[in-house]
């Protein structure tokens, strides 16, 4: 714990600072009303209503996500791996090629089915 | 208190991990001073990083930069700085008022905690008290940075998603699809560092780059690690969040005053960050350039170090302003695609490579087996460059193709695929001002036919 302790230390300063600067922000500034200022920016324009709570994501940022925790999932495999590396010798490296062998059928299936298009 | 004795000297084995006798015993005081210098720091960078990036872009091309305040403009970001505190601090109508707000310091908070596993040098007596110049140190050093950069990314999307507007969902949506695609490139090209240091402590790895340092013998990482550490956090060429020729300001188009200045300061302190881990896990720390450590022995004892560490954090930073400075900006689909088609699969291959070969030479193969290994995989990158060349070839002939046919079309028909023209009566263009009438003329009254003067 007394590790971790520091970086709660700096992240109190950080925070502090942060909040700090937000409320001097909204203290100091004028306030003068205006409708049109409150609109959301769009150019100049009436701005196109969203709808409630969101609305939709196109499905590809889905599959972009996905795609990050199949990999992500991935990399957390690779890294106690390959601070033991010298110790886990051959079988380590042969187990672990198998493993990559694996992600990479997936990989490929995904990239030959259109997967990774962002066109 | 009855403890199984083993489960008791594991204890006692992980307290007393070589590398971290350093580490946990400073007083609270030297803490507090440690946390404190480490802020100033970060914030006196980020202001002299906007500063140098205006002054140097503006010399890149022919001007001046600012000049006014101060020496030389040094003033420049603090007079900024100043500005936008006292601008007003609009909240527009539409948000989702608690994540709006939540948002930026969302980004900002984790951004200054990254900083506390950068070593910056090696043990030295600080008033009175002999102590690392680094804030601390774990076992898990390198994932806290990796943590703290994905939390960063929630302030974005989280900010994207509470302005209801669609240029800053925009951008945050294609904020978070970029930082988590160059996050996977960017914990691979950590991969073949660990493998060759044996341990996640910052302070471990710049000890284990004392011959020489894991730029230049895992090169490719390098490389691959400087691309990454520019797409996640969002500078040019890969800026395509905030893009301002398609997307105004991206994701904080809705936010003024100190709330923008957060997410500003977010990015810049975020820059420091990834900068100072490439100078930790590839430029050999705060260890000093290997020729001068021959003439000069005494080069990475008690303050030196520090000086070494500014010089190749600072030329770091001046490769940010310069790829600014020379580069376009890249299209979405291209950035994506570097991403996943390029940078993954070298890294993979690249990661196997070294693992066989530390592997084979470690185990004691005869050095024609590892020789061996080295063609295969040396053939193997070949072919795989000069099928992807060919596949790239015939993409550029079914585009070129494709731009001809257009080209014919165009030639038939001047309108084909012209500018998408809003629809007039949509109900939302006519909410406040009436819809124009039709510019064309209504069709004349019948009787007489008027003369058509082609005017």
């Amino acid at each position: 714990m007394e590790l971790y302790a520091p970086i709660f230390v700096l992240g109190g300063i950080g925070a502090g600072f942060v909040v700090l600067s937000m409320v001097v922000g909204a203290i100091a500034g004028p306030k003068r009303y205006n409708r049109a200022k409150l609109q959301a920016y769009e150019c100049g324009i009436d701005p196109t209503p969203q709808p409630v709570g969101g609305g939709r994501f196109t499905i590809k940022y889905y599959l972009t996500a996905m795609l990050f925790i199949v990999f992500d999932i991935e990399v957390i495999f690779l890294v106690p791996w390959a601070i033991h590396l010298d110790a886990l010798g051959m079988f380590g490296l042969v187990a672990m090629l198998l493993f990559l062998v694996n992600v990479s059928i997936a990989y490929a299936y995904e990239w030959r089915r259109g997967g990774l298009e962002w066109g | 208190m009855t403890t199984h004795p083993s489960v008791h000297a594991e204890a006692v084995r992980l307290a007393a991990e070589p590398g971290f006798e350093g580490f946990g015993t400073d007083p609270w005081w030297i803490i507090l001073i440690k946390a404190l210098v480490i802020f100033v720091f970060l914030m006196l960078c980020v202001l002299m990083m906007i500063m140098a990036d205006r002054k140097v872009m503006g010399r890149m091309q022919q001007r001046h930069g600012p000049n006014r305040l101060g020496p030389w403009g040094l003033l420049q970001s603090l007079a900024d700085g100043v500005k936008l505190s006292l601008k007003e601090d609009l909240i527009p109508r539409s948000v989702d008022k608690v994540v709006y707000i939540a948002a930026p310091m969302v980004a900002a908070i984790p951004a200054f905690l990254a900083f506390s596993v950068i070593p910056v040098g090696p043990e030295v007596s600080m008033f009175g008290v002999q102590t690392r110049l680094q804030l601390t140190d774990l076992p898990v050093a390198v994932l806290l940075v990796l943590a703290t950069a994905s939390i960063g990314v929630y302030g974005i999307v989280l900010a994207g998603w509470a302005s209801r507007s669609p240029y800053p969902l925009l951008g945050g949506l294609r904020a978070s699809a970029q930082v988590i695609s160059y996050e996977i490139a960017m914990g691979l090209s950590f991969i073949a560092v660990f493998i060759y240091s044996g341990t996640l402590s910052t302070s471990g790895i710049v000890e284990a780059q004392q011959p020489i340092w894991f730029a230049i013998i895992l090169f490719p990482s390098f490389v691959i690690y400087l691309i990454t550490m520019v797409g996640e956090t969002n500078r040019l060429p890969f800026d395509l969040a905030e893009g301002e020729g398609e997307l105004v300001g991206g994701f904080m188009t809705e936010y003024s005053s100190m709330k923008f200045t957060m997410f500003f300061l977010a990015e810049y302190v975020n820059m420091v960050t990834v900068a100072a881990m490439s100078v930790t896990l590839f430029l050999g720390g705060y260890l000093a350039p290997p020729p001068i450590t021959t003439f000069w022995p005494g080069a990475n004892e008690g303050w030196w170090p520090v000086l070494w560490w500014l010089a190749k954090f600072a030329a770091v930073m001046f490769l940010f302003i310069w790829l600014r400075g020379s580069l376009p900006r890249v299209r979405y689909d291209q950035l994506m695609q570097l991403g996943w088609k390029l940078l993954i699969p070298v890294q993979l291959v690249w990661i196997t490579a070294v693992a066989t070969i530390r592997v084979l030479r470690n185990e004691g193969y005869p050095p024609l087996v590892t020789s061996a290994v080295i063609v295969v995989f040396f053939l193997a990158v070949l072919a795989a460059l000069l099928a992807m060349s060919r596949s790239a070839e015939r993409r550029q002939a079914a585009e070129a193709e494709e731009r001809a046919r257009d080209a014919r079309a165009v030639h038939e028909d001047p309108a084909y695929g012209g500018f998408p023209v809003p629809p007039a009566h949509a109900p939302h263009y006519g909410s406040s001002v009436p819809a124009e009438e039709p510019r064309t003329a209504p069709p004349a009254p019948s009787g007489k036919r008027e003369e058509v003067t082609g005017a």
